[in-house]
């Protein structure tokens, strides 16, 4: 029941291995759970999830697992004790600390102790203190509202870890979810590079030591330049129309990325649906910048983000003059202005908001094939970051 | 380790705590492993440590990591600039390395001769090898002095309580290593509780409104920066300093700037008041 358990975890993508059962087991051991299902909840939830993403998983998984359960906790136990036998036995997959926390056990002792606390725990469950909400009807009333109720001397109450299982509280914080401007900082944050260069203002304390030696013992003051960031970024952001309903998520992002201190310069740019000769500086479009003066101006080592949904009519796309802009260069098809973006650019990557299922059978298929594509979510914007932050790859290698 | 020997975490009469949150904590001090603790800023996470401190009776070692913390800070460092400066103008023995090893907080904390508490706060901000670097010393609980040769082993593992704002992403290995809590915000109930134990003598008129405005304003989905426990409890000591007696949700709201952080969130908020859409949310 228990192990089974951990294994439900992992097939919901939870990393648990080893470390964590053992550790479960040593927690139970002490007896921390109270013997009751709602005890069991909360410790396994420390002791398994490491991160405040998997809490959602963690839940579900145990509603899962546990949903009418009563009786069966004695087996639980049972199967724990069972489980410990066995993990005695194939002792050779473990470390030297891992070994060492295990035969501080005496098997006999152990049983003992669980013997007596599943009697205590008969006692308390014929005492009244429905553990498991039967009636589970209603979602509040007695035992939900209870959930963080602290004992300041009174008892814990009726509160089931199914029911609080069930209300998934932690949803918000699952990362294949769209996000915040917190989650999205975090994101960008892995896209940074640091070197060393400019000014020499910081004490090279080992060279000072290397060189007053080789002087002497006369102190000889060797300097170096500060580590500094040196990642350019481009961001260039859909605006208008089909984008409409995405706008908050893209100001969010576009928030995270002003507010990150460790890109040494920050391009911002506008553009609906497609790029063309110009792009602007503004989201009301009345600062334009051609396209070609923005790539003089830029080398081929700023990451560009492209922001956008993708979706447009066809013919925005593929046929030259698609603009309603009509200028010289606006005679090439978008299709080429995106192309030649991306040749330019080591490194580019497109986000959409589009959920990925929606992916298929319009003009998305098309920019796909110029651009690597990731959704716009907190799991989508870490691909997105770690593909731009490899070096430099053969061009559409998929 | 039976039950005998180890005594309950169960909160403090100035920090209250639910059962998951105790139960975390207990995890970590039977597996003598470091709590990491994640959450909202303004959920008591550095509050916590301080409150296991007092509420087990053992001394705080604090460590504000920065972003230019070092794993070594931690642990010693080797003042080897005084050393320099002490051989060319002859203060003291030089010889005696002894003198320039000063101990950080791990140090401290891994050398006491009692059970500690060592607080490693906002672990998120320094560097990303950081968390990694540490790894060895937490888990074993000893360290090496390479410059003098000696090794230091913890007589008392110290119960170490990490706190994460989530701004980077902290590495698996380093996870795994840890029991981990979130800190989930508290539900009305709970706030109710909090704000009474830190404001006891208050108007609860002025309370219920205040946590009344406070709970609707967090449920507006366009604010960046919503406001959290610390932003409430202060803004009810600003408007019980100020002498109101009831507060409620409209355009003229009393120092607003407690608990709102963010410029775009004020308009937010009015443009919400005046019941315009000007902005997509």
């Amino acid at each position: 029941m228990f192990v089974p358990f951990v294994y439900e975890l992992r097939s919901r993508g939870v990393p648990v291995g080893m470390q964590e059962a053992i550790n479960l087991a040593e927690v139970l051991e002490a007896g921390l759970h109270d013997s009751s299902l709602e005890g069991f909840y909360d410790v396994a939830k420390a002791v398994l999830v490491h991160s405040e993403t998997h809490l959602d998983d963690f839940d579900q998984a145990f509603l899962k697992h546990f949903k009418g359960v009563e009786v069966q906790a004695k087996k639980l136990k049972e199967e724990l004790l069972d489980w410990l036998a066995e993990a005695k036995e194939g002792m050779r997959e473990l470390t030297d600390a891992e070994r060492e926390l295990l035969e501080k056990y005496d098997l006999e002792e152990l049983q003992r102790l669980f013997h007596e606390r599943m009697n205590e725990q008969d006692e308390r469950h014929d005492g009244g203190n429905k553990w498991i909400g039967t009636g589970g009807t209603s979602p509040f009333g007695h035992s939900g509202a209870a959930r963080e109720g602290i004992r300041v001397g009174g008892a814990g109450g009726n509160r089931s870890a199914i029911k609080v299982a069930t209300q998934r509280r932690f949803r918000a914080y699952r990362d294949d979810m769209t996000l915040d401007v917190r989650q999205m900082a975090v994101g960008l944050r892995k896209l940074r590079a640091l070197t060393r260069d400019g000014a020499q203002v910081e004490l090279d304390l080992d060279a000072t030591i290397d060189e007053t030696a080789k002087n002497a013992g006369e102190l000889e003051i060797v300097l170096r330049p500060p580590r500094r960031t040196n990642t350019r970024v481009i961001l260039l952001m859909d605006v208008g129309g089909s984008m409409d309903p995405y706008a908050h998520l893209v100001s969010r992002l576009f928030t995270a990325a002003k507010k990150a201190t460790h890109f040494k310069e920050l391009r911002c740019y506008y553009f609906h649906n497609c790029v063309y000769g110009k792009v602007f500086e503004d989201a009301r479009f009345t600062k334009p910048v051609r396209v070609r003066d923005m790539l003089a101006d830029c080398g081929p080592h700023y990451k560009l983000i492209i922001v956008g949904d993708a979706l447009m009519a066809p013919y925005e796309l593929l046929q030259a003059g698609g603009s309603i802009d009509m200028n010289e260069e606006d005679r090439v098809e978008g299709i080429v202005w995106l192309m030649s973006l991306e040749e330019h650019f080591e490194r580019t990557c497109w986000l959409n908001p589009e959920p990925e299922k929606y992916w298929g059978g319009n003009t998305i298929e098309y920019i796909r094939q110029v651009f690597e594509m990731f959704p716009l979510t907190a799991e989508g914007l870490g691909n997105a970051v770690s593909h731009l932050t490899k070096g430099k790859s053969a061009r559409n290698a998929r | 380790m039976t039950e005998a020997n180890f005594t309950r975490f169960r909160g403090t009469d100035t920090y209250l705590t639910s059962d998951s949150l105790e139960a975390a904590v207990n995890c970590a001090l039977v597996l003598e492993r470091p709590l990491l603790v994640k959450g909202e800023p303004g959920t008591g996470k550095t509050l916590l440590a301080e409150a296991i401190s007092s509420g087990l009776g053992m001394k705080l070692i604090p460590w504000h990591v920065k972003s230019t913390t070092r794993a070594q800070d931690g642990l010693y460092v080797y003042d080897t600039v005084q050393r320099l400066y002490d051989s060319r103008f002859g203060d003291g023995d030089v010889n005696d390395i002894r003198r320039y090893i000063k101990r950080g907080p791990l140090g401290q904390a891994i050398e006491s001769d009692e059970r500690v508490v060592l607080l490693i706060d906002e672990v998120d901000k320094a560097d990303l090898e950081f968390p990694n670097d540490l790894l060895h010393e937490l888990d074993r609980m000893r360290f090496h002095v390479d410059e003098t040769g000696d090794d230091i082993v913890a007589k008392h593992r110290p119960v170490v309580i990490i706190t994460s704002n989530n701004e980077k992403e902290l590495p698996d290995a380093f996870l795994r290593r840890c029991v981990f809590h979130f800190i989930d915000f508290p539900e009305p109930d709970l706030m109710r509780r909090i704000v009474a134990v830190h404001h006891p003598d208050t108007n609860s008129q002025l309370i219920e409104q205040a946590m009344k405005v406070f709970f609707e304003i967090r449920g507006m989905r366009r604010l960046r920066k919503r406001p959290s426990t610390s932003e409430l409890i202060d803004w009810i000591a600003v408007l019980k300093m100020a002498g109101l007696t009831d507060v409620k949700l409209d355009n003229k709201l009393p120092f607003l700037g407690a608990l709102l952080k963010k410029e775009q969130d004020l308009v937010a908020l009015a443009d919400q008041m005046s019941g315009g859409s000007r902005w997509r949310s």
